[in-house]
């Protein structure tokens, strides 16, 4: 592989030393899971309402290629075109396509994790097309050149005062705007309607894409999503191909629990539906809707009965408020387009594990995130299963057994010898308890273990030898 | 969470020590045991036991893993509950194993052994119903739950309740009882600098109890609290709830 | 791209086809026992929308119109945009407002001349005394604003009039199909005859809502009235004014939809 791997440790020591960017997080963090916790007070509703909401997904992904098909026919039948992309290289050239029939030169953009994929931005702006984020957080971060930290939150990472100096810095008209979240918000409108005004094209996301009916379903709060698919006379929505759902009514589940979970709102100031461009008559709407339909690596993700279930993700962002390894490095540490646990499960598989072999591994499998997941998808199993992946070649995921390594495997071995014949195990744990005192703080493993910690300390005699000693039965 | 229910207190259990127990904390093991005693029951310790495989099985290395708890099932014949003084290792056993064997040939006999698992305190709670007296000194003290005991056993009441019946213990709950210390097995090393952090912030909970000691039921957590308490030069001691429990009621 | 389309749907069938699954079946019991008795309905949509700023204004069929331009004279807007075409802009333009305030729009100057580029004033030619920037005035505060409101009809493609829908609308009115007790939201079906951009671009949106269209949930909502045998181009609901808590997490309301959401209760 040509790609270096990712380290995640290093990445995130830069961020555990910033004592604002940790404050920042554990507050954000602390208000989200108890705004949430008031949103599942009763446990009944949560459990059956999570079922529910899983046995959509999980029947979206038992019939995908049909649903696909359907929504594409459903979709072309009312007028929205459809767009297959492999790669995001792909999906790149379809939307760049577009814009150019389109002669347009000014994009508008809500919120979209697919486009985060695509690295939309940079490439259409190599092509002289200025493509504008609107939602307020991805706004800031465009503004700040930097990358969405929080996939329902970009610009969790900053405060007030941050966003107030960049502001500042990269907009004219700031100098006379107050500091206050409010003031900042109403300078960003006064500028972002000027841009939804004159825009070719909008973009979107897209939450949940209905094959009964072909409908695109968008929720949001700040209106810009509503915008970016109403005012310009194209839009352009993006979705990977797991966000088919097959019926209508299995909507109401996915819309009332992906803003509980996410931000401990009953539900967005907006649920925004939208099944055909502008009809005959109409006075407002684009006049023609694309729908770009990415796989990206999820076809191969699908390919696996286990790992499968990782595309049954609505994207809520829970797993990240709940993880208390993000909690602690925030979302920029891991590099890629989809942070914590689910990242963690989705970005490997996506990008490969030469790459990307490291994530999986920066988890304490604590199982906060599986306790809290909307669709319960068993992030930890499928974190475990990548480990697996990671050291074993294997066809299921890209670069597997990338991370093998020889010394690792034969400690293992060892381990298992050890740990599989009472005599052995007898005499290592004797030996251990003995001499194991002694071993100097500055072997490896022992040296990470000591930097904060005392080191452990072997008893002077096994549980083993006491129950001996103590006469408990043996059998 | 799916609990095995004996049909009436039973007489004789099975006692899985686990491996960080036998090394590094054998005399909560041993208490974990007198505690059985001390309620009428006979406690058999299979001297043939090791470890139930999760090192391996969560480092990616399964076969291994495989092998290891495979060498376990022999030793814990018939029917009679298996208890273990670890929510981790006992979540190992009652819910991985099943994935751990499935397909394997001997996959049966490695249910029917994960079946039979308890947690510690669930099973002094749930099965045995256990009445404790109070013998010791007034003493505030914290519960940390590990990750595992809560969320894959489902154990959160339960030792809090057995703290509660010590007349003379204060219990003070942590304000982030439900988050993870940073033990995580070898997250411990590979993350480490995280880790860290993550075990300052508990540490920084644990000290705003107020508490003496902080009791906990699983080892991993202790010793990754115990090491940075120790570290820190922090008066607050981590002890195994088996052992705190022993102590209080033995006098 | 229709290799990729072959590529990925043959990859999704072989690999599903390899390894099916059974979904468990979908129990909607959880939705369907969201209810709450008819009189608790309209207080809960109120409490709910009002902890988002929503406000609320009572009125019959006889004075909505009346309680209507009241309110919108009174918050200092301009100017109102609205749907000619619904038996609510019917109304609406029939009810008597004194002449000055027909003024820019075509009840005056004949059919389809109320926006900029026509002979009459204009909404971006008569300077707008609400302030497009900062805060709003609030209904409450102030002596009685005597400025007149002007009604203009969305009659004509956005196209036509971007700017001055950007630029010099204060308000719009919009009727709805009803509101979802367990989330307090509002039912929308824009049409030809009420444009979409009536409830996002001005920055007062009014909404009439009839108190006997109460739903108990968006899924018993759309099951009542049939949405799935068809869709219309756009569906909305709406439970609150534009709101963002991107900056820190403070709740921040108008960042780019209407800053004020005025629900009307029509009884």
């Amino acid at each position: 592989m040509a790609e270096h791997a990712v380290n995640f440790a290093a990445a995130s020591k830069a961020a555990l030393q910033d004592s604002q960017l940790r404050g920042n997080f554990r507050r954000a963090m602390d208000g989200l899971m108890s705004k949430r916790a008031v949103q599942f007070a009763d446990a009944k509703e949560w459990h059956t309402m999570r079922a529910l909401a899983a046995s959509v997904r999980l029947r979206a992904l038992a019939k995908l290629p049909e649903l696909l098909e359907q929504l594409e026919t459903n979709l072309t039948r009312n007028g929205i075109q459809v767009h297959w992309a492999s790669t995001t290289a792909e999906a790149n050239a379809i939307t760049l396509a577009i814009m150019r029939k389109a002669n347009a030169t000014l994009a508008v953009k809500g919120k979209s994790m697919v486009t985060e994929e695509m690295h939309l931005n940079a490439f259409l702006e190599d092509h002289d097309i200025e493509v504008l984020e609107s939602d307020l957080g991805e706004y800031i971060v465009q503004l700040d050149g930097t990358m969405p930290s929080h996939i329902i939150m970009p610009a969790i990472h900053l405060n007030t005062k941050q966003i107030a100096h960049l502001f500042k810095q990269k907009i004219k008209d700031a100098a006379s705007t107050g500091e206050d979240a409010a003031a900042l918000t109403d300078l960003a409108r006064r500028i972002l309607r000027q841009k939804f005004m004159n825009a070719g094209v909008g973009m979107s996301g897209v939450n949940a894409a209905v094959a009964e009916t072909g409908t695109l379903c968008l929720i949001e709060n700040e209106g810009n999503g509503r915008m970016c698919t109403t005012v310009p006379p194209v839009h352009i929505a993006f979705m990977g191909l797991e966000k088919v759902v097959e019926k209508l009514e299995d909507v109401p589940p996915i819309i009332s629990l992906l803003p509980r979970s996410a931000t401990g709102q009953p539900i967005t100031t907006y649920v925004n539906m939208i099944s055909s461009p502008r009809k005959e008559g109409e006075k407002d709407g684009p006049r023609e809707i694309h729908v770009v339909i990415l796989d990206n690596g999820r076809s191969s993700v699908y390919a696996d009965p286990e790992l499968r279930d990782t595309l049954r993700c609505i994207r809520c962002g829970a797993c990240m408020n709940h993880c208390p390894v993000y909690t602690k490095v925030g979302g920029h540490a891991y590099e890629a387009p989809y942070p914590g646990p689910i990242g963690q499960i989705l970005v490997p598989q996506m990008e490969g594990l030469a790459k990307r072999g490291e994530m999986p591994h920066a988890c304490t499998m604590c199982n906060a995130c599986v306790e809290i997941c909307p669709v319960q998808i068993p992030i930890v199993e499928i974190m475990g299963r990548l480990r697996v992946e990671a050291v074993h070649p294997s066809a299921s995921v890209k670069d597997s057994g990338a991370r093998a390594s020889k010394t690792e495997a034969l400690v293992w071995k060892g381990w298992a010898a050890m740990n599989t014949s009472p005599l052995a195990y007898k005499i290592a744990t004797t030996a251990m308890s003995a001499v194991g005192n002694a071993a100097p703080g500055s072997l490896p493993l022992l040296k990470e273990w000591t930097s904060v910690r005392s080191k452990p300390r072997f008893a002077p005699r096994t549980l083993h030898d006491l129950a001996r000693k103590k006469g408990i039965p043996n059998v | 969470m799916d609990r095995p229910t004996p049909p009436t207190k039973p007489t004789k259990v099975y006692f899985f020590g686990t491996c960080l127990v036998d090394l590094f904390y054998p005399e909560a093991g041993m208490a974990g045991m007198e505690l059985l005693q001390a309620q009428g029951l006979t406690v058999v310790f299979p001297q043939g036991q090791s470890c139930c495989g999760q090192p391996a099985y969560n480092s990616g290395y399964r076969a291994d893993a495989l092998k290891v708890a495979r060498a376990q099932l022999d030793l814990f014949p018939g029917d009679l509950p298996i208890v273990v003084p670890s929510g981790s290792c006992a979540g190992m056993m009652k819910k991985h194993w099943p994935h751990l064997f499935h397909g394997e040939p001997d996959e049966a006999k490695a249910l029917q052994v994960s079946a039979r698992v308890w947690e510690l305190t669930q099973f002094l709670v749930q099965v045995l119903d256990v009445k404790l007296t109070d013998k010791g000194e007034p003493l505030r003290v914290t519960w940390h739950a590990s990750c595992h005991a809560q969320r894959e056993m489902g154990v959160v009441d339960e030792p809090k309740a057995l703290l509660r019946q010590l007349a003379n213990v204060e219990l003070v709950e942590l304000t982030r009882e439900k988050e993870c210390c940073g033990f995580g097995g070898t997250f411990a090393v590979r993350h480490a600098e995280i880790s860290a952090a993550m075990v300052g912030d508990k540490v920084a909970d644990i000290e705003s109890t107020g508490a003496k000691r902080v009791v906990s039921g699983d080892c991993g957590c202790l010793m990754n609290i115990n090491g940075a308490l120790e570290a820190g030069g922090k008066p607050v001691q981590g002890q195994h709830i088996a052992q705190f429990l022993k102590e209080r009621t033995h006098g | 791209m229709s290799d990729a389309r072959a590529a990925i749907l043959g990859t999704l069938r072989r690999t599903r086809d390899a390894h099916p699954v059974t979904p468990p079946p979908s129990d909607f019991t959880p939705l369907a026992d969201k209810q709450w008795p008819p009189e608790e309905r309209l207080p809960r949509i109120r409490r709910m929308m009002e902890a988002v700023h929503t406000e609320f204004l009572d009125a019959t069929e006889a004075d909505w119109p009346a309680v209507v331009t009241d309110f919108l004279t009174r918050a200092g807007a301009a100017n109102l945009l609205y749907a000619p075409g619904t038996a609510d802009g019917a109304t609406l333009s029939a009810y008597p407002l004194p002449p000055r305030e027909r003024e820019g729009t075509h009840a005056q100057h004949g059919e389809g001349e109320g926006f900029a580029g026509s002979d009459g004033p204009s909404p971006s030619d008569t300077p707008s005394p609400f302030p497009l920037r900062g805060p709003l005035p609030s209904p409450e505060t102030g002596e009685e604003n005597t400025a007149s409101l002007t009604l203009i009809p969305y009659d004509r493609p956005i196209e036509d009039f971007k700017q001055q829908m950007f630029e010099g609308i204060d308000a719009g009115l919009t009727g709805t199909l009803g509101a979802i007790a367990d989330t307090g939201s509002l039912i929308l079906w824009p049409s030809a005859d009420e444009p979409r951009l009536l409830s996002l671009v001005p920055h007062i949106h009014v909404a009439l809502l009839r108190a006997d269209a109460l739903y108990d949930s968006f899924w018993q909502a759309m099951r009542d009235q049939r949405w799935a045998d068809a869709m219309p181009t756009n569906a909305l609901l709406i439970s609150g004014p534009s709101k963002t808590a991107d900056i820190e997490q403070t709740l921040a309301y108008g960042v780019h939809g209407p800053k004020r959401l005025v629900v009307v209760i029509v009884r």
